[in-house]
């Protein structure tokens, strides 16, 4: 074994200088740069949108209750290593002066929030500033409407129960104010420590305890387990999924296309490696026969290779790993300005991983045809066309299997979707391969006429059966990822920006009187801001589910005890609203006005596991309405328009107390049109959410960047195989093309003749591609990522231009160095 | 030149470096060959038959000295000019066959034929693949045929464009005896009916024996 390994590395070296070794130790290096830099750069903006999108929440879970909250959980989370904060809140009158307005107190404890910023600004909707403070203790900070409406100034001082704090601040905006309308009134934020001075805390009165957790994703994700299962009945536990469809449904959207995109690279380089591994083992077939005349075993001749290969992994490795470690530093250093959240830095494990990665791809792809190798015969020193024995499929295929297998559950960590993707695979690697067949056997029958160099392209594309097929299928994977990651990207792309149009609102008014109405839109119109619909809304309370009552029932998750027992907005409409499809049943017709019906959102049937024609009863404002379902709707919630759970159709709820809510866009310099809105219409409550909107916008802006930078990586891993495949052949035409020099060919009809075979192969690899694409592509937008397909026309330009233009430079590339040696030279070399 | 001289060396020299320094293989050799004639260049290996050949040809640069093939001088042309020449006035035969492994027998005939412009190459190739005997094997690619069948298919390319100078590399280095017999034989016959000068290399000396003249070599040097 010594002796293979040192007879191994000393070939090594002399090959090395020989410049045969490189493409495979391109092949290996490229994908390890690929793994661990996709592997890297997946895992820190993945870190970084969950630490960004927790922002919305002040924490990553957030505990709330009625009653008073120990510091049991509290403790249970500092041993687990989480970061802990709390705050306390509750509705009370504030008084200044004459003036007195109902506010929400929200009183923090030191450390809050353990997500996002708060911002305060020096004037009531004055220009905002971030602060790393709470108020300290005898502070107050109300914020913007809560100052118009008390006609408060910096310094003054208000009262808050029997308590009296001064204003220090104004509050702009905290991270966890939400967008669901609960919080009607305007915020005051003060410190945990008054709140006992206020005595406000009596029994009866409407105190919210919270509870906020933060930390490591792991850590998070068990102390959450654990919580689920200690929690009370009436603590409510919020993640971020619950607390944010917007956020939640970027995230996810995200970090389901990185996954793609890592897997798609992941098999570009298996593709490339496997290439390389087989031209490896054609040019040594007559040294290994040679070494077996020389009396060489079989066993020494594999440890002789293996030596060799293992040498080269550790080379690729380390390569691979400082390229995809530096290109994902350098992505992240371009990303710097957007990513708010501190990142922890990169562990050293996905550097492991490229090891284990070049390892596994090493013996998934390249052991089959080393073994073959192996099995060389002696006689081919004197025969040159015995090749060595075929080995038995299992052999010769099972490694790659096992290997692709164990790398995509690797990176999916999901077995089904990794048993999923692999059939996937094994699937398109058949059609590719039978289809290629054809177009092969086709494209043969096509030799006759147009010239020599056609007949001799298209000859060598039939002779070369078996290798054409091979070089289309990775030409075809190659592009059918790149492709497909084309599509995705755009729908992606497309469909985050137009969700959050530039001129999204940015303001939303609630508790518009009716009899305010017309007035208020005429008012809004006058101030220059741009209003969507007017929406009815009235607060009720869901009371029943076919007659059984919600209220005490034990629910499966908080999200569905929350959607039945918590107050919820209805509204009514004719019309279905925009951002809003029909999944099953049918829409109000005028013949339903004022029918006991309702239409349900996705998120809310799937809670409660309802059923068309379920009957759901609700208390509003005293009444008692009992409504059937009549249909399901998926609603946009990223769309930021107004939108409902649940609404009614027109006629029903007409005749309740309820006021009406719209939002409008105002210019950015609004602070004077809001301030006068609040002064004219006191009762109807305003929120900005500007902050929001620019949170959620640079979520998206992250997100792109991040899928533009491991397209990259998939790209290059792309390359990498097209480079791999046109080597497997290069030594072959070398040859052909000395001999039909030497037959007095020119130097333009080689390369033509040459060019013709390529184009044929780029155009039969760019014909499958497109077409799986784009079959993929729709069911990948419209079943896994949930965005519209949109089909590009341009896909096809793209990709015949791409395929047919890369694979003909590469072919190229792989044959001008034959036009410059002396004909006589290549043959001699045989 | 004179009107009968198809092939001349004026001088011809051919260097290569190697890491021991300077290495010469053809070392100053100056020849005539006259249309028909059939000249065997022997010699021990590594005495520069092969490469000389190959300068003869065209294949390759000399370091120094001039060229004529076929009253044109070849030395001063550039790779496409001298492969034009190829494609016009010569034919090869090698001893490990060179046939496109991608075309059948019969377009790998056709192929000097097109590469030369010349009309009706799918008939004359049939034509002299029938007169090598292996009519019936047209369709068949290089790696359905046996070593002898190979080499009739390559004496057929080399012929077919009836070439000015056919020039053979061991062209039955690769064959058993009585093969190699058979195809030598069918070499002097067609070269007979075609009337191509033929220059060939050898270790064979009954094969030298048949050529009207020997050219023995020895350190690079004609002898």
């Amino acid at each position: 074994m010594t002796r293979a390994l040192a007879l191994g590395l000393k070939t090594l070296q002399r090959e090395w200088r020989s410049g045969e070794l490189g493409v495979l130790l391109l092949a290996l290096t490229v994908a390890v740069a690929a793994l661990s830099g996709v592997g890297l750069l997946v895992d820190r903006v993945d870190q970084a949108m969950r630490l960004q999108a927790s922002e919305v929440l002040g924490a990553d879970l957030r505990l709330q209750s009625p009653d008073s909250i120990g510091d049991g959980y509290a403790r249970e989370a500092e041993r687990r290593g989480l970061a802990t904060s709390r705050a306390t809140t509750m509705l009370s009158v504030v008084l200044h002066d004459e003036a007195s307005q109902l506010a929400n107190l929200y009183a923090v404890a030191d450390g809050y929030p353990l997500r996002g910023t708060v911002r305060v600004s020096d004037d009531p909707f004055g220009v905002p500033v971030a602060t790393r403070k709470i108020p300290a203790p005898g502070e107050a900070w109300p914020d913007s409407r809560l100052m118009a409406a008390l006609g408060a100034q910096l310094g003054d001082r208000i009262e808050v129960g029997t308590a009296t704090l001064r204003i220090a601040r104004v509050l702009a905006s905290r991270p966890d104010q939400g967008s669901g309308f609960v919080d009607l009134a305007p915020t005051l934020l003060m410190n945990v420590a008054d709140v006992e001075a206020t005595k406000l805390i009596q029994p009866g009165s409407r105190v919210r305890y919270v509870a906020l957790f933060s930390g490591d994703p792991q850590p998070v994700a068990d102390f959450q387990a654990w919580l689920e299962s200690h929690r009370t009945e009436s603590e409510r536990l919020r993640d971020l999924r619950e607390a944010s469809p917007e956020v939640g449904n970027a995230a996810t959207r995200a970090s389901k296309f990185l996954l793609l995109a890592s897997l798609a690279a992941v098999l570009l380089c298996a593709v490339a490696v496997a290439m390389t591994a087989q031209r490896y083992v054609q040019r040594h077939l007559d040294i290994v026969a040679l070494l077996k005349t020389l009396g060489a075993t079989e066993g020494f001749v594999l440890g002789v290779t293996l030596a060799q290969l293992v040498a080269l992994a550790c080379l690729a490795t380390a390569a691979g790993s400082a390229l995809g470690y530096g290109a994902q530093t350098w992505l992240l250093s371009m990303l710097q300005d957007l990513l708010s959240a501190e990142l922890p830095p990169a562990g050293l494990a996905p550097l492991g991983m490229g090891f284990a990665s070049a390892v596994l791809l090493l013996l998934g792809f390249a052991l089959p045809p080393l073994l073959r190798l192996s099995r060389v015969p002696a006689i081919r020193v004197l025969r040159r066309d015995v090749d060595p024995p075929k080995l038995a499929a299992l052999l010769a295929y099972g490694p790659a299997v096992v290997a692709i297998a164990a790398l995509v559950l690797w990176v999916t960590r999901d077995p089904w979707l990794a048993l999923w993707f692999t059939l996937g695979i094994a699937t398109v690697v058949l059609v590719l391969a039978g289809a290629g067949l054809l177009l092969v056997r086709v494209a043969s029958s096509l030799r006759g006429g147009a010239g020599v160099a056609w007949r001799y392209g298209i000859a060598n594309l039939a002779r070369r059966r078996t290798g054409s097929v091979v070089q289309i299928m990775a030409f075809g994977i190659g592009l059918t990822a790149l492709l497909l990651l084309a599509v995705i990207r755009g729908d992606l792309v497309t469909s985050w920006r137009s969700s959050l149009p530039a001129d999204a609102p940015n303001y939303y008014f609630v508790n518009i009187p009716p009899e305010e109405r017309d007035a208020f839109g005429d008012f809004i119109a006058g101030q220059g801001g741009q209003t969507t619909r007017m929406f009815p809304m009235i607060r009720a309370r869901m009371t029943a589910i076919n007659g059984e009552k919600v209220a005490g029932r034990r629910f499966p998750n908080s999200r569905a005890e929350g959607f039945a027992q918590r107050e919820q907005n209805l509204s009514w409409a004719a019309e279905l609203g925009a951002g809003n499809t029909l999944v099953s049943g049918r829409w109000f017709t005028a013949q339903d006005a004022g029918k006991p019906l309702v239409s349900v959102a996705a998120e809310y049937q799937e809670a409660l596991g309802l059923k068309l024609g379920d009957r759901l009863s609700f208390d509003v404002a005293g009444e008692s309405y009992e409504v059937t379902v009549s249909s399901f709707r998926k609603v946009k919630w990223d769309s930021m328009q107004p939108n409902f759970f649940l609404v009614f159709p027109p006629g029903l709820l007409d005749a309740t107390a309820g006021t009406f809510m719209t939002s409008a866009r105002y210019a950015p310099d609004r602070a004077s049109a809001i301030a006068e809105l609040v002064h004219r219409f006191p009762s109807v409550s305003v929120f900005d959410v500007e902050d929001l909107l620019a949170q959620l916008r640079s979520i998206i802006d992250k997100a792109v960047l991040a899928v533009q930078g491991v397209f990259l990586f998939t790209l290059a891993a792309g390359l990498t195989v097209l480079l791999a495949a046109v080597q497997s052949s290069r030594d072959e035409r070398r040859y052909e093309s000395a001999v039909l020099r030497t037959l007095g060919a020119p130097g333009r009809l080689v390369m033509q003749g040459v060019v013709v075979e390529f184009a044929a192969i780029g155009f039969l690899a760019a014909l499958l591609a497109v077409a799986i694409a784009s079959l993929s592509g729709y069911f990948v937008a419209t079943r896994m990522l949930d965005v519209p397909y949109v089909p590009d026309p341009l896909l096809w330009v793209e990709g015949f231009g791409v395929g047919i233009g890369l694979v003909c430079g590469a072919g190229y590339w792989a044959t001008r160095g034959a036009l410059r040696r002396s004909p006589i030279s290549v043959l001699r070399q045989g | 030149m004179e009107r009968n001289v198809v092939l001349k060396a004026a001088d011809v020299s051919r260097k290569v470096s190697s890491p021991d320094g300077e290495l010469t293989i053809v070392d100053g050799v100056s020849l005539e060959i006259s249309a028909g004639e059939t000249a065997a260049l022997v010699g021990a290996s590594g005495a520069g038959k092969s490469t000389l050949l190959a300068l003869l040809a065209g294949l390759d640069q000399p370091s120094s000295g001039r060229i004529w093939l076929a009253g044109t001088e070849i030395t001063s042309m550039t790779e496409d000019q001298r492969a034009r020449v190829r494609a016009e006035r010569v034919g090869f035969v090698f001893q490990s066959f060179h046939l496109l492994p991608s075309l059948t027998a019969l377009e790998n005939v056709m192929l000097p034929l097109e590469l030369a412009g010349k009309s009706d190459a799918r008939g004359n190739a049939a034509a002299l693949l029938d007169r090598v005997g292996l009519g019936a094997r047209r369709g068949h690619y290089p790696r359905q045929l046996s070593g002898g069948e190979q080499q009739r298919v390559a004496l057929a390319r080399a012929l077919v464009v009836q070439p000015a100078v056919l020039f053979a590399d061991e062209p039955t280095g690769n064959l058993d005896t009585s093969t190699g017999h058979a195809i030598w034989q069918l070499l002097f016959d067609l070269n007979a009916e075609i009337g191509t000068t033929l220059v060939l290399v050898t270790h064979d000396a009954e094969l030298a024996a048949r050529c009207g003249r020997v050219l023995r070599m020895s350190a690079g040097r004609l002898v």
